[in-house]
């Protein structure tokens, strides 16, 4: 081996070490760097490419038998949502809780609650995967969101469902420090909102939700992870985009860095 | 370093080319792949510190091993609990110092990547070098099984299998081979390497497991592991197997002589120990 390919190739293999020390020594400082995240979300772009690459649109999510139900189905986030508006919906039992559809339709639409129930229902026995780790299992009976849509006719240019809730998880900062709006919402493509496992559920286990599982109505879409399963649903938008919306990067949690796509 | 492929001294020292090059750079790849998947998933661990068997598992069920933060005598304590036993480890796990004052906190943050805890940050941490681990993990296997490097240097041979327990007691007695036996990875480097990828494998698979959209995918691989409680729960054993692993992989670099070990992975070149005399 000459001298000079030698040289050459020490210099790389110093390189090399000198570029994976300064990773690991700067790992924190990367991880609040702003032009970092983007190598994150180009990690995640990917990562939900991937999955929508091996996913059929339609394919369902692992349903369970009743044996397998948790005792208890562990609830996170907000518990109540609270205030004197809350509270007396409660106190009604949510007779007149309505959930509106707007935004990019033909015709928008306002349901009460027993109207729901009175529309043609799917029950499934799924599992719920909170991004923290653990995992619940619940039976879920609610109306399918495609079908509403189907109802309410999606007109030119909608591409995203959001979903606006009743609960405000303020407290945390957004990514980047400043205090954001913490009224929970969440948002799903059009792909998750006609699924046939996506439902805007009113009962679990078979028992109207209760207040700490999103009474009266919260959203299930069985191929992500929780946060994107919203409470205490109350409108639901059809957008074009999700960029002017709170945050602007399509949910509670995805304003304080989670990614957009849960399915990982 | 300098001097030893050099012309006059390869007569002295018998030399030769140990480590192909893509199993160097796989090899470098993974390493920095693992130390930040580790760190970053001891991050995650520390999001919800508790682990189950099964399909299901949460606060109400019981856990077969968490760390928290528990109240007791009037402070708090640090305790980690596995099965029946629990252990108090204070300021070490579930209750440890952080920029001078002590946080309730599963794995300390000197562990952690980030070292303050955030599972946002910590799953794209996770997530960019599990990509990385498995397009370097098929580069290698792929090259492995095209050049008989897998078949022929890491698979153990009859012979190998049968020299266990005699490359056991070598180990033990901090033993290597020398001369022409050197050439050749002996039979519980081959069961180390083989059991490593086979863990990494298996990082990748229960990793998967855990993804509720790939799940849709490959339903039959959450029954494989017995749930996805199971499936976390098999990714952290398997991460301490590798831990271990890594822990006697170093120690053995440093017994068996780090210069000649580190350079072979370097440069490939690696020098035989000599027979002893006899």
């Amino acid at each position: 081996m000459t001298a000079a390919r030698n040289i050459t190739r020490r210099a790389a293999i110093l390189a090399g070490f000198a570029g994976a020390g300064a990773l690991i020594w700067n790992a924190d400082n990367l991880t609040l760097n702003p032009s970092f995240s983007r190598v994150f979300h180009a990690v995640e772009d990917w990562t939900r490419m991937s999955q929508r690459m091996l996913l059929q649109p339609g394919q369902l999510a692992k349903e369970y038998s009743v044996a397998d139900i948790s005792p208890v189905f562990k609830p996170n986030g907000t518990f109540n949502p609270g205030g004197a508006e809350y509270d007396a919906h409660i106190a009604q039992d949510f007779v007149n809780w309505r959930l509106k559809i707007g935004g990019l339709v033909r015709h928008p639409m306002s349901l009460s609650i027993a109207e729901l129930r009175g529309l043609p229902s799917r029950t499934q026995i799924t599992r719920h995967d909170c991004v923290e780790g653990w995992s619940a299992i619940g039976m879920w009976t609610g109306v399918q969101l495609g079908l509403l849509l189907k109802a309410a006719g999606l007109a030119s240019g909608a591409r995203y469902a959001v979903f606006h809730c009743a609960d405000n998880l303020d407290g945390e900062p957004i990514k980047g420090g400043e205090q954001g709006p913490g009224q929970y919402y969440e948002s799903i493509d059009l792909v998750d909102a006609f699924h046939p496992q996506t439902l805007i559920a009113y009962n679990l286990n078979g028992k109207p939700l209760g207040v700490p599982n999103g009474a009266p109505l919260r959203l299930r879409v069985e191929r992500q992870l929780g946060y994107k399963q919203a409470k205490y649903l109350q409108r639901i938008e059809i957008t074009d985009s999700f960029r002017n919306v709170a945050g602007g990067y399509g949910g509670y949690w995805e304003d304080r860095g989670y990614e957009w796509y849960a399915g990982i | 370093m300098v001097g030893d492929d050099e012309a006059p001294s390869s007569s002295l020292v018998e030399s030769f080319y140990r480590h192909r090059l893509p199993v160097r750079i796989t090899h470098w790849i993974n390493a920095l792949c693992i130390l930040f998947l580790l760190g970053s998933g001891l991050n995650i661990f520390n999001a919800h510190p508790r682990l189950y068997w099964g399909q299901y598992g949460a606060d109400a069920d019981g856990s077969l091993f968490s760390i928290e933060a528990v109240d007791r005598d009037g402070g708090a304590h640090g305790v980690t609990q596995v099965g029946p036993w629990h252990f108090d480890t204070t300021g070490l796990l579930g209750w440890s110092k952080y920029q001078g004052d002590y946080v309730a906190r599963g794995w300390p943050h000197w562990l952690t990547i980030p070292s303050f805890q955030d599972l946002a940050d910590a799953r794209h941490w996770h997530f960019l070098f599990a990509w990385l681990l498995v397009f370097n993990g098929l580069a290698y296997l792929g090259w492995s099984l095209f050049s008989r490097h897998l078949q022929k240097d890491i698979a153990p041979t009859r012979n190998d299998i049968y020299a266990i327990p005699r490359s056991l007691i070598d180990h033990l007695k901090l033993k290597h081979p020398a001369g022409e036996a050197a050439k050749r990875y002996n039979p519980l480097q081959r069961v180390a390497y083989l059991c490593v990828i086979v863990l990494i494998s298996l990082m990748v698979a229960t990793g998967l497991t855990m993804s509720p959209g790939f799940d849709a995918v490959c339903p039959w691989l959450i029954d494989l592991f017995g749930g996805r409680q199971s499936a976390r729960t098999i990714h952290f054993i398997s991460a301490s197997l590798i831990v271990l692993f890594v822990v006697i992989h170093l120690a053995e670099v440093v017994l068996a002589g780090p210069i000649n070990e580190v350079r072979s992975m370097l440069t490939g070149r690696y020098v035989l120990p000599k027979e002893p005399r006899r």
